[in-house]
């Protein structure tokens, strides 16, 4: 990237912007090089993430959380995550219809993401997209995961804050003591408000988080309820960001969990990378060989493994040529 | 380095409320594999130009049927063109009388897809001016 793209970048420029979150997409090189530019100017961005099920109104609550913030004079960007196709590829990302209100609004970029393969409710590419916003000085960062089913769990260690968003009527207060998203959530919001059976999708969370030990200093998630068509409840809920943001700084748990985001993304990289690497072969053996030698039952599966992984530690070898 | 996948930006300008056919043209395609940012009705030439420059299309698609493409398409034009994105394939659809068709050209339309058209066609027609502006971009 050159420096005044960056220069431009870093000064918020739509385009700029816009460009160097299509590189990170793109991946290999064209990605790297743009982190590369812009990592030294990020770290100052609140991430907040906001996941649940399909149709619960995470979209709309977006609009209205980034209008609460615009209103506090924070610039806000948006990364909102659709999915793609497994069959043709393709994607329709309709997250901005609902997020009309803010179209002009130069405090404001919203750039939509197709999964484009990935599990976990987000994209590969979302947690550099997040960074690219970042660094273009957006202090507010909202980032809307796909319509997440019960696993879809990975905005947790991405986000700052993480909001789930509820419908009432969606299960029974069973659903509310499974594994899962509920889990993660640093905020439970139940949206639709104004819909019969609220009062019991509220009492069963509410139940939910009784049942979970306590101890004096841990965030207990509150309940809320907001009607995003409205607006109704939002301002209390950007008041909720706030405390949660208040009492991670009070523990020091925003360093914590840099850090736990920062291992996670390297180990992740680096498996990438070495698989990547890896699987070119090791020392001229090739994998087709091996595979090979394993279907002529001459080698197992792990034996295998072993010849390319062992490769690495013994020294000089070839695989660690850089790739794109 | 692979190509990223198509994306394109479908949106209806102006004041009239029906979608079903740019709905359809984008399910389409989506099914031929692209990107598509979908915004809905009644948006302003302000706010199309905006959404193409954040989602860094590489299409616009306009539908329009009130009949104001005239009057609200060149000024949609006027907006991409001014935040830099004279590069994208603009591409239209609707209700739009062939004695349009010229002046629809002229502004930088390379499509006009008038009722009756086969949406393969529309996705077939996108996907070989883009390959070919990558092409003529990479060189």
């Amino acid at each position: 990237m050159n420096p005044e793209s960056v220069q431009q970048l870093c000064a918020g420029n739509p385009r700029a912007v816009a460009r160097a979150i299509s590189a990170v997409e793109r991946g290999g090189a064209a990605a790297r090089a743009v982190i590369a530019a812009i990592f030294r100017y990020t770290g100052r961005a609140h991430v907040i993430g906001v996941t649940g099920a399909p149709g619960t109104g995470k979209s709309t609550l977006v609009n209205e959380i980034a209008k609460q913030y615009r209103r506090r004079g924070q610039r806000v960007g948006i990364v909102a995550v659709d999915p793609t196709s497994p069959f043709s590829g393709g994607a329709i990302l309709g997250d901005r219809l609902r997020m009309q209100d803010l179209s002009g609004d130069p405090g404001v970029f919203i750039r939509s993401m197709a999964t484009r393969g990935s599990l976990g409710g987000l994209a590969a590419a979302t947690s550099d997209a997040v960074q690219v916003l970042d660094a273009a000085g957006f202090e507010i960062v909202l980032v809307e995961t796909v319509g997440a089913g019960q696993s879809e769990v990975e905005i947790a260690a991405n986000a700052h804050t993480t909001i789930v968003v509820e419908a009432p009527g969606m299960g029974d207060d069973i659903q509310a003591i499974k594994a899962g998203i509920l889990e993660i959530a640093d905020l439970l919001i139940v949206n639709k408000a104004d819909h019969d059976e609220v009062s019991a999708t509220v009492a069963a969370l509410e139940m939910n988080l009784n049942l979970k030990p306590q101890a004096e200093n841990d965030w207990r998630p509150p309940v809320l309820k907001t009607i995003a068509l409205t607006g109704a409840g939002v301002a209390d809920a950007v008041e909720w960001i706030g405390k949660h943001r208040a009492y991670l700084e009070a523990h020091r748990l925003l360093e914590l969990r840099e850090r736990a985001r920062f291992r996670a993304e390297l180990e992740m990289v680096v498996q990438r990378e070495l698989i990547t690497r890896l699987l070119r072969g090791v020392n001229g053996t090739k994998i087709e060989t091996l595979v090979e030698q394993i279907a002529a039952r001459e080698l197992d599966v792990y034996a295998a493994a072993e010849v390319l992984v062992g490769g690495i530690q013994n020294g000089a070898n070839p695989i660690f040529a850089a790739t794109d | 380095m692979a190509d990223r996948p198509i994306r394109v930006l479908i949106a209806k300008p102006g004041l009239d409320g029906h979608d079903r056919g740019a709905k359809v043209v984008a399910r389409a395609l989506r099914d031929a594999g692209m990107e598509v940012i979908y915004t809905g009705i009644r948006q302003t030439p302000e706010m199309i130009a905006e959404a193409a420059l954040q989602e860094d299309v590489d299409v616009v698609g306009l539908s329009i049927l009130s009949g104001a493409h005239l009057d609200l398409f060149p000024r949609v034009v006027d907006l991409l063109r001014q935040k830099g994105l004279d590069d994208a394939l603009l591409v239209c659809g609707g209700i739009i009388p062939d004695e349009d068709m010229p002046a629809l050209r002229r502004m930088g339309f390379a499509g006009v897809f008038g009722p009756g058209t086969f949406t393969q066609d529309v996705a077939k027609f996108i996907r070989e001016e883009v390959a070919r502006k990558r092409g003529a971009a990479a060189q």
